[in-house]
């Protein structure tokens, strides 16, 4: 029996009932939404379930509205059921002023270095994370940088040393 | 004798200190790239190895945000820079999916043949380099002039060879020259035996099998836990491939094996790897006879119709009034972009190489995350290594194969 949209979405409602919402199907992929402090519990059931069997996650990222006041910040979650392959995006929306989120390290270890990413480049604070600390930004950088109200470096600029890139 | 204790000033406790500390980077011989690792050792063991990455992060997603679509081809080059071409088609192929520009079979063909080119000189490159790791430098000699090869057919092609820019959304943007096809038939005529020789120089040679097997092993489970795709994941006996799994560019056409290993160590993953590349000929082969098939017309197609996206004829462009507007259109990044998001992948040559695209009608991607596959299985590097040798650390970190440009983003 192949796993379609419908029976995920099925069992996730019969489970979750009136937490799973938004549900949506963009290019074919089933995506839906749950409150940010349900979202270990769905990925755990979405791993143990004998049917879903959604085991390996295939990325972790974040999103920036800025116009979405008090969900400003997405984590999204794509996941891969490589039984049946099926894939599926879980998004989770949360406060900019207090992005606190499980951490899915004890699930998944993939997430470990996913999560870091996320941290250095959105500030999502992971709970639980064994080792949050910035992974590809310096260490001692103090804002985060993929936030919508940082702009790109004005391409114009003439106000840099050119001598320190070796041009004159 | 002179109280030492006096001048020299020991950190404290560092005589107490049963292990070492060793700094093997960011810039050393054996680390193929710009990473740091940082390797607790006792005697020659590796205790813990602790890894430092981002010495060449170029912030790639925060630069596409503000880039039109053809725009960040260029940036896709510069991920896994051993098999660009791949990079780029995924890209095209992700575009084109959001889109809906459906490509005709020559281009997913010609593709095709560029993407397995590219897989042949990624896996060459970590083969032979697994190889040296291993103190066997005649293969990397050997093979080194049939990547030179591959990479003079990508010039005929698109004009550069390393970070190639090649293709455009819906296709080439020109033709492929009777000079690529002719290198092509060279190619695919020598490489056979080259492979052959390259084999016989390592699979049964005794000092190669003792150092690379048992070495850096992982099991299946772990490897899944750890988000492991591509020849790395197939090395520990799970055959997910994504040209088989979500078939792309007309992969379902072809009749091609996966092959995959048992126990994931550095000769399973390099076993894989030798078999892919014979995988990856037979794909060619198959793929430039089935370009050869075409007659007529249909010979000459390199790009689909599709002119509010694919970039105009330069000639066109000065003589034809619709010409001029398009080329004006996408140029200044005003083609009509639907709103949604998707995720795409295709199979890389380190693995699932996804772009996850949120797209909001503007000109420029709202979001584009590169699901980038060194990135995520590195993190793993620590437990294969640990309780192994030093000298193993490093031949597993080169049958990893990891490339600085794709961890980095």
């Amino acid at each position: 029996m192949s796993l379609t949209n419908e029976i995920i979405r099925q069992h996730l409602t019969e489970k979750f009932g009136e937490d799973v919402y938004d549900w949506d199907e963009p290019y074919g992929m089933l995506t839906f939404t749950a409150h940010k402090d349900l979202n270990l519990k769905v990925l755990q059931f979405l791993f143990d379930d004998p049917t879903l069997q959604f085991r390996f996650l295939t990325d972790l990222c974040a999103v920036h509205y800025p116009n979405k006041k008090g969900e400003e910040i997405a984590v999204v979650y794509h996941l891969h059921n490589l039984v049946n392959n099926v894939r599926i995006r879980f998004k989770i929306f949360t406060d900019i002023n207090k992005p606190d989120v499980f951490s899915t390290t004890a699930l998944y270890a993939a997430a470990n270095w996913m999560e870091r990413e996320t941290y250095d480049f959105y500030g999502v604070n992971f709970i639980g994370h064994p080792n949050l600390v910035r992974i590809l930004n310096a260490d001692e950088m103090d804002y985060f940088p993929m936030r919508k109200e940082y702009p790109l470096e004005e391409q114009t600029r003439v106000d840099k040393d050119d001598e320190m890139f070796g041009r004159n | 004798m002179p109280d030492t204790k006096q001048h020299i000033k020991l950190p404290e406790h560092s005589l107490e200190k049963r292990t070492t500390t060793l700094n093997l980077g960011p810039t050393h011989p054996s680390t193929h790239g710009v990473f740091q690792n940082i390797v607790e050792l006792d005697g020659e063991r590796v205790v813990s190895a602790e890894q430092t990455v981002g010495y060449i992060h170029r912030a790639f997603e925060k630069i596409a945000e503000h880039r039109p679509l053809y725009q960040i081809t260029p940036l896709t080059d510069r991920l896994n820079y051993c098999s660009s071409p791949i990079n780029n088609m995924g890209w095209h192929i992700c575009c084109e999916r959001l889109l809906h520009v459906k490509t005709p079979k020559r281009v997913d063909y010609l593709r095709i043949i560029i993407m397995e080119l590219a897989r042949i000189s990624d896996h060459l490159i970590c083969n032979s380099i697994v190889g040296v790791d291993s103190g066997a430098y005649t293969g990397f000699l050997y093979v080194m002039q049939y990547r030179e090869l591959i990479y003079e057919i990508y010039e005929e092609i698109c004009g550069s060879r390393l970070t190639t820019n090649i293709g455009r959304i819906g296709g080439f943007e020109r033709n492929f020259t009777n000079e690529a096809f002719t290198k092509l038939e060279k190619f695919i005529k020598e490489w056979p035996g080259v492979l052959k020789e390259f084999e016989n120089l390592f699979n049964r040679n005794r000092i190669f099998m003792e150092r690379t097997i048992g070495v850096g092993p992982i099991s299946a489970e772990r490897a899944l836990n750890y988000g492991f795709t591509g020849p790395n994941l197939r090395a520990a006996g799970v055959d997910y491939d994504v040209r088989i799994h979500s078939p792309y560019s007309s992969y379902e056409d072809f009749d091609f094996t996966i092959p995959v290993g048992s126990t994931g160590d550095c000769y399973d993953r390099f076993l894989v790897r030798n078999e892919e590349m014979w995988q990856s000929q037979k794909l060619i082969e198959e793929a430039y006879k089935k370009v050869q098939d075409f007659k007529g017309k249909e010979a000459e197609v390199f790009h689909a119709d599709v002119p509010e996206y694919y970039l105009p004829d330069k000639k066109d462009v000065y003589t034809k009034m619709e010409a001029l507007i398009y080329h004006f259109k996408i140029v200044m990044g005003e083609i009509e972009m639907p709103v949604g998001e998707i995720y795409s992948a295709v199979e890389g040559a380190n693995g699932e190489l996804g772009f996850y695209f949120i797209s909001d009608g503007g000109r420029a991607p709202y979001r584009l995350h590169f699901r980038r596959p060194c990135f995520i299985y590195y993190q793993a590097y620590s437990e294969l290594t640990k309780g192994g040798m030093l000298s193993d650390a490093i031949i597993t970190m080169s049958s990893l194969n990891l490339i600085a440009g794709e961890m980095d983003g």
